[in-house]
């Protein structure tokens, strides 16, 4: 054994030791594990929010990953772009189309998820065999390069190097979010009903019957105040206006006012028409003292 | 550890996300896997940029992670427009891009 390989020996058991006290492989093969997961998943979801919350899991071990291999501002840049804007603008846009809004499982061309996990194996496989022949040594770590501190060394290149590229990226910036802007804006093809004209409009359908007023708020005038019992009014009779037509839709009016004492539904109801009335007494009788009190103070 | 560890994962994802433009129907998620996509070749940029022991890589990585952005607001914008006047984020919806 000559000496020169002896030293090359030396080197790759040094390399291979430094490997296993920084707990890199740990970390790698947890984080690779997860993210191709958490990638399958984004997939095979059929909510798309699902998919969202799994790219951003993916999205963070690539940000560990970028951390594990010198590169920790990219690992910030990651979290805080990718992770906290880039996504959030997605699940934005989400919460605009519909939260529920899930993929049919219909395919539309015959065939289509075969060919295409067909098609992905074989890419894989390309890949695989591109990544095979070359010749990929052992990587020559960036210590020397980060010297400076990651940052600065990256700020060095970036405004020397490559400082056209990065003037031309701040031009897409703008065209971007011009592009957007353009894109998001509704031409009006009718001007804006003003508070008049809505008054104007809410009369004019008054006078064809509709209530102009607000509507009567549910359970105003029961003994209950749940959301899908009817307001009794002052002479007994249920408002239907009072509830949400989807659930007057549902159900009869008398049953919703069967409660947990074992009554019968119109003898609820009945029950409920005389507390009304009950109370509707009470209240008048005692608006009227003041009320006489006041008159006899002028 | 090799860098060739960290070019497979990237060739992983970058396949994953490949197949999954190629397989979802949502527009949105069509456009989280061309997410995927580019976060995998960041993946390898960063990996070659150890390899090397320079920092052009990880350069690269961060325009990519510039023009992405970029990509992404224009790009869910138009899914936005889209939405609004067909009232669907289905790629097999939009055939017609002015109507």
């Amino acid at each position: 054994m000559t000496a020169a390989n002896l030293t090359a020996d030396h080197v790759t058991v040094l390399a291979q030791v430094a490997d296993k006290q920084s707990g890199e492989p740990f970390f790698f093969w947890l984080l690779a594990i997860v993210s191709t997961f958490a990638a399958l998943g984004m997939i095979f979801m059929r909510k798309a929010v699902h998919s969202a919350l799994l790219l951003a899991v993916v999205m963070l071990c690539l940000a560990a990953l970028y951390a594990i291999e010198g590169a920790p501002f990219l690992a910030f840049v990651q979290v805080i772009v990718y992770t906290g804007a880039v996504l959030m603008l997605f699940l934005f846009v989400l919460m605009l189309v519909g939260v529920s809004s899930t993929d049919s499982l219909v395919e539309t061309i015959r065939g289509q998820r075969l060919w295409a996990a067909v098609a992905g194996i074989g890419f894989l496989v390309l890949l695989a065999v591109g990544l095979g022949n070359a010749a990929i040594g052992n990587s020559a770590g960036l210590k020397q390069a980060n010297a400076e501190g990651n940052v600065m060394g990256l700020a060095r290149l970036l405004f020397s190097k490559y400082v056209f590229a990065f003037e031309a990226t701040s031009a897409l910036l703008i065209t971007a979010a011009l592009g957007a802007m353009v894109l998001a804006h509704r031409e009006r093809t009718t001007p804006k009903p003003t508070q008049k004209d809505l008054s104007t409009r809410r009369f004019l359908a008054g006078a064809a019957g509709v209530h102009p007023g607000p509507l009567p708020g549910p359970g105003t005038y029961a003994r209950h105040n749940a959301v899908d019992m009817p307001a009794l009014l002052p002479d007994g009779t249920p408002s239907e206006l009072s509830v949400n037509p989807v659930i007057a839709a549902r159900t009869d009016t008398a049953s919703r006012h069967a409660d947990l004492y074992g009554d019968t539904e119109t003898e609820a109801l009945e029950q409920d028409v005389a507390a009304v009335k009950a109370a509707t007494e009470e209240a008048e009788d005692a608006s009227a003292g003041p009320r006489e009190v006041k008159e006899a103070g002028k | 550890m090799s860098p060739g560890h960290y070019l497979a994962l990237s060739a992983i994802l970058f396949t994953i996300g490949a197949v999954g433009v190629l397989v979802r129907r949502n527009a949105i998620v069509v456009f989280m896997c061309v997410e995927l996509m580019l976060n995998a070749t960041n993946l390898a940029f960063v990996s070659f940029s150890r390899m090397h022991g320079n920092l052009d890589g990880q350069i690269i990585a961060f325009f990519v992670m510039v023009v992405a952005a970029a990509e992404v607001v224009v790009g869910l914008a138009i899914i936005m427009t889209i939405f609004r006047t067909r009232r669907s984020s289905s790629v097999d919806d939009a055939n017609l891009l002015k109507y």
